[in-house]
């Protein structure tokens, strides 16, 4: 297997960067689209219900699926796995973001209204803040799964270690088909590993002293 | 019996101080305040017309949803009136953008509300922040509120509001609250969280800390006691905020307007006179004292000279340290104390305050302090029971009085 990837290093490393790439900036839109999306829910109290179960039942639809219902829309290729990972990453992070919200103190929001902050003010110094850290598990699973989803992403030539792993699974039997195949997987393994790592540091540095736990 | 004016009660000019010049606050008044909310078919304050004079502390009282904290809220628009107006210092609240109404009335509600995952320091200076007030009189702003809460700044500024405890938090709260010198601060059971022996501390703290910035404190509770001790005047509501009295803590318990204050004053309205005597209106008594350092050969010889089993140790800012008996002294050269949690009473609080403190006391008596906790002397049974004498005979020469002048039912009904 060293061999495999003592040969391949170069395209290897180009496919995990591009892996890591495509799933943060999906999970970075897709944290914007939740938090926005939360503040709204919170805001129109019918609306969590709804929220809750498009959360719960977008888990449940198959990636595989949703690909194959993307390619018409927007062709095959980067976009098609952009959206793909974007759409599943959005949903962990709103769950725990509308859960976040919720779980402000009402009282310290009305604190903050009496002391003469507006609703913008409200949600940047107190209610994101406080919400910060249920947001930020959300974001950590969510970018977990974005990793596995990612690799499924290269069906439709999205970039990434997932095409390592289509090309081991398409010569089954060849030469190199399980060293390839290992080394997809590895590598998303790996790769999210550190990640969640590095989201553990920005935790530590960004949650309030405060209010942690 | 809906509405009852008292004669104290008569409208004055704007610049209604009590002969003060020292006063920051500002009047407020409440003119025809009506608040009904959708879908119910009484109001939940019914025209409630109020003048609340500069510099005073104003208590709301009464049954749980009577409209006090509704009406309260009205005042800095968290809650806006369907009809009426309400004005602060001549100004209609409504006349002026809300967020900057609520940056200039303090705010303080219980358990102090502070935002957990901001330092103390952070949490008082979310107003002068709003303001655009620059950094460096921001800190010193808050340096001073921590004093005068009597917070160490260098130990509290950076604390988080879980590394407090209720008192401490609560204290945080009001400097929050006078963080942008408000001339008016509304309070919403500010100390409602935190246990008896704490909120009696606090509320000699207010007091203290009122008596130097004379700001209009409008203040709700549902302690009667709270409100005799901290009110200069009372508003006593019943069901849709209507008044049934407004008066001084003295006039309130002497002469109830109706059958339902005196039930809500409750029974033992001569008990609860001792709510409205201060300890410093009783003679202190001046057991020995003694400075940390001092020899103890010396204080020995003076305590003997006195006659006294036990001396009041104060620190070099005559601060109270400890009370100790003269055999605790014996076993070093110079006084040292050896306990770290002396209770004292400011010499604001309530005899009933003081009672409560005797009681538990091994001296079967209470230190008092003055401002910045400064000795002032020692409060005991007999100086207590002394001036309840005095009062009863006060009331019944009063009422003797009254009586002769053909005003007998109305004491009849104070006294019951």
């Amino acid at each position: 297997m060293w061999e495999f990837i003592d040969e391949r290093k170069a395209q290897i490393a180009f496919s995990a960067y591009q892996h890591v790439s495509l799933v943060l900036q999906a999970v970075l839109v897709a944290t914007v689209i939740a938090v926005v999306l939360a503040v709204v829910v919170t805001r129109f109290r019918p609306l969590e219900p709804v929220a809750n179960a498009v959360s719960a039942m977008g888990l449940t639809i198959p990636s595989f699926a949703l690909l194959g219902l993307l390619v018409p829309l927007v062709g095959i290729g980067v976009a098609s796995a952009f959206v793909a990972v974007t759409f599943y990453a959005t949903l962990p992070i709103l769950r725990n973001a509308v859960v976040g919200l919720q779980g402000v103190d009402a009282r310290l929001v009305e604190s903050a209204h009496g002391m003469g902050m507006n609703t913008l003010a409200t949600l940047t110094r107190v209610r994101l803040p406080l919400a910060w850290p249920v947001i930020l598990a959300g974001i950590r699973v969510s970018t977990q799964m974005s990793m596995g989803i990612a690799a499924i992403a290269a069906y439709v030539l999205g970039p990434g270690l997932g095409q390592l792993i289509y090309t081991g699974l398409a010569q089954i039997g060849g030469a190199n088909a399980l060293n390839s195949a290992l080394v997809g997987t590895l590598g998303v393994v790996i790769l999210a590993l550190a990640i969640d790592a590095l989201l553990l540091l920005l935790g530590r540095l960004t949650i309030s002293k405060g209010i942690r736990a | 019996m809906s509405t009852t004016t008292p004669p104290s009660n008569t409208r004055a000019g704007g610049t209604d101080a009590p002969g003060n010049p020292d006063v920051s606050g500002v009047d407020l008044e409440l003119v025809d305040v009506l608040k009904r909310y959708p879908g119910q078919k009484k109001p939940a304050v019914d025209g409630l017309s109020l003048h609340i004079p500069a510099g005073e502390i104003v208590m709301f009282v009464g049954p749980s949803g009577c409209g006090k904290t509704t009406s309260l809220k009205m005042i800095n628009r968290l809650i806006e009136p369907t009809s009426g107006t309400i004005s602060i210092g001549g100004e209609d609240v409504r006349g002026r953008n809300v967020d900057q109404l609520r940056r200039h009335v303090g705010y303080v509600i219980q358990g102090g509300s502070l935002f957990p995952h901001l330092t103390v320091a952070q949490n008082i200076s979310v107003v002068p922040r709003l303001l655009k007030w620059d950094s460096r009189r921001t800190s010193e702003r808050v340096d001073e509120l921590l004093e005068l809460v009597s917070l160490d700044p260098a130990k509290y500024r950076d604390r988080y509001p879980r590394e407090l405890s209720g008192g401490q938090q609560q204290r945080v709260g009001v400097a929050r609250g006078l963080a942008a010198d408000p001339p008016v601060i509304l309070m919403d059971e500010p100390f409602g969280a935190v246990d008896p022996i704490t909120r009696q501390r606090l509320q000699d703290e207010l007091l203290s800390i009122q008596e130097e910035l004379r700001k209009t404190i409008v203040c709700v509770t549902h302690d009667i006691d709270e409100a005799v001790k901290l009110g200069d005047r009372i508003l006593i509501l019943q069901e849709g905020a209507q008044i049934a009295q407004y008066d001084t803590p003295e006039a309130i318990l002497a002469a109830p307007a109706n059958a339902f204050v005196e039930d809500f004053v409750g029974a033992g309205s001569t008990l609860k006179q001792l709510s409205l005597s201060r300890v410093s209106d009783v003679e202190l008594v001046h057991p020995t004292t003694a400075t940390v350092g001092e020899r103890v050969a010396e204080v020995r010889a003076r305590a003997e000279a006195n006659g006294d089993q036990a001396v009041v140790v104060l620190d070099e800012r005559r601060r109270p340290v400890d009370w100790m008996w003269l055999r605790e002294l014996a076993a070093a050269d110079t006084v040292r104390p050896v306990r770290d949690d002396v209770l004292t009473l400011d010499r604001r609080a309530t005899l009933n305050d003081a009672l409560d403190m005797m009681l538990t006391s091994t001296h079967g008596a209470a230190i008092v302090t003055g401002r910045r906790d400064e000795y002032l002397g020692v409060v005991n049974f007999t100086a207590v029971t002394g001036h309840i004498q005095a009062t009863e005979q006060q009331l019944a020469e009063g009422r003797a009085a009254d009586a002769t002048a053909g005003r007998d039912d109305a004491w009849e009904g104070g006294g019951a």
